[in-house]
């Protein structure tokens, strides 16, 4: 059977354009291939839905929409899922649980006490430790401020626009802080913690749900300056 | 003369509804229509509405759906009890289950499952009004919702339907060339390849009749595919 009649084919689009799932980006001349791309037929095509980039060689897309993957190192804000006798299970927003063992956890805890340590819903912060190639996770709470959370309240940013959050001259992250004077940790996986004074945090709060509906377009971290003004009555 | 000798086209080559043969019913595409899905999308075409959500990857549940090597995708098609005129008795029942196999298996052919090893992708398409070839409704809604949710796929899969009406092969049926037309051939295209991953026949049509209901079917696909991109670049503010 046939099978002409299909489409225009694969045409190429640049850097900067938008792709869905099977456009073609260029054909394929042996360079690197970053995130949200593969070689197919000779071409490298979009596998993801979002904006081409190219830098310093290597075509990636990044993508309007993403789950998290933990790495290892990330830093996570993690809720308590369940436990066994010694280990917590950590959901992390991630497609699995992390596991917490004992041996990690930043109290001593007996055999069995895991629940009298930390029940099921405490909010904790810590580091992904390592991953598997199956995806599993362990995450650790020995090191530098790593704990419990027992203030503040939690919100979330979708993932992907983590890395756009704290980067740049005058990253977003810096300007939250300085003008809603609360304390703000971002984790890897999208959960921002702000603990501070009610005001501030309600600034946070609406700047944040700015964030996540503005979060795609250009120039963002103007944009956040300007809508912080705003709220200044600036 | 058709079935109950109901004629659906004239001499002219009009249809029911006003179309020549290739043409399409009016379709309608949105993106990110249900806020608490991790992607999602509706789609009308024709009097058909569907909205598909996706949910995940996220870990499988039982533990013995769970594939070490890939993810599973759960469809789940369900006409909602008002989609159609009879009451539609709600629940799971055998059109539906065949309905969300097939689905699975066209979406399994372009989602990189590999990636996501032991875990779900949740699919549910749910028709709130149907009125012919919800299958490829629901599957091409499916479709832009797993683009939505990010779940990487090598290309986008466009669903549409032709079939034979009086002896004459038309694109895109309606509910009356459905009932009374003489076959039905919906398939599921990859618009960039022109690959075929799902492919379903009811009546007869012979080869020649095979080969131009194909043909419409790669047309439409070509069109359909334009229409996603259109409506993803509304959503987004690009230019695909």
């Amino acid at each position: 059977m046939s099978s002409s009649g299909a489409s225009d084919g694969r045409t190429s689009a640049a850097p900067g354009s938008l792709v869905i799932p099977g456009d073609k980006i260029c054909t394929d001349s042996g360079g690197q291939l970053g995130h949200g791309v593969m070689k197919l037929d000779g071409s490298i095509i979009a596998t993801k839905l979002g904006y081409i980039v190219e830098k310093g060689g290597e075509i990636s897309v990044t993508p309007l929409h993403t789950a998290y993957f933990p790495r290892p190192g990330d830093l996570v804000l993690g809720y308590i899922e369940g436990m066994r006798a010694n280990i917590w299970f950590i959901d992390l927003g991630a497609p699995f649980n992390a596991i917490l063992p004992m041996s990690l956890a930043p109290m001593k805890v007996e055999f069995g006490a895991t629940r009298d340590a930390m029940n099921v819903g405490t909010t904790i912060l810590c580091r992904v430790q390592e991953i598997d190639e199956s995806h599993s996770s362990v995450v650790t709470m020995k090191g530098m401020g790593l704990r419990k959370v027992n203030s503040g309240f939690v919100d979330t940013v979708p993932p992907h626009l983590v890395s756009l959050l704290s980067s740049g001259n005058n990253p977003i992250l810096s300007q939250l802080k300085d003008a809603s004077n609360c304390r703000i940790i971002l984790g890897a996986n999208g959960r921002v913690w702000v603990d501070g004074e009610p005001e501030g945090i309600r600034t946070v709060r609406d700047t944040l749900s700015f964030i996540r509906d503005n979060g795609d377009s250009d120039n963002l971290s103007s944009k956040v300056a300007d809508h912080l003004k705003q709220g200044n009555g600036e | 003369m058709g079935y109950g000798d109901v004629q659906m086209i004239d001499e002219k080559g009009n249809r029911v509804d006003g179309r020549k043969a290739g043409d399409l019913r009016p379709i309608e595409i949105e993106l990110g229509v249900v806020p608490v899905a991790d992607g999602s999308a509706s789609v009308r075409w024709g009097t058909n509405y569907v909205i598909a959500s996706i949910y995940g990857p996220m870990e499988a549940h039982p533990r013995k759906i769970q594939r070490q090597e890939r993810a599973v995708l759960d469809v789940r098609y369900n006409m909602a009890p008002f989609s159609t005129t009879d009451r539609f008795r709600p629940g799971f029942n055998r059109r539906s289950r065949e309905i969300s196999k097939v689905t699975a298996e066209a979406l399994e052919s372009v989602v990189l499952l590999e990636l996501y090893p032991r875990s779900k992708i949740r699919i549910e398409i749910e028709v709130i009004c149907a009125e012919a070839g919800t299958r490829c409704v629901g599957l091409t809604a499916a479709s832009l919702a797993l683009a939505d949710a990010g779940i990487p796929m090598t290309d986008m899969v466009v669903s549409v339907a032709s079939g034979k009406i009086n002896d004459v092969v038309v694109c895109d049926l309606n509910k009356e060339e459905d009932n009374y037309g003489e076959a039905d051939l919906p398939m599921g295209i990859l618009p960039n390849s022109g690959e075929l991953v799902f492919l379903q026949m009811d009546g007869d049509l012979s080869p020649e009749q095979f080969q131009e209901a194909w043909d419409y079917n790669m047309d439409a696909a070509t069109k359909i595919h334009l229409m996603m991109k259109e409506a993803i670049a509304n959503k987004y503010g690009g230019e695909s």
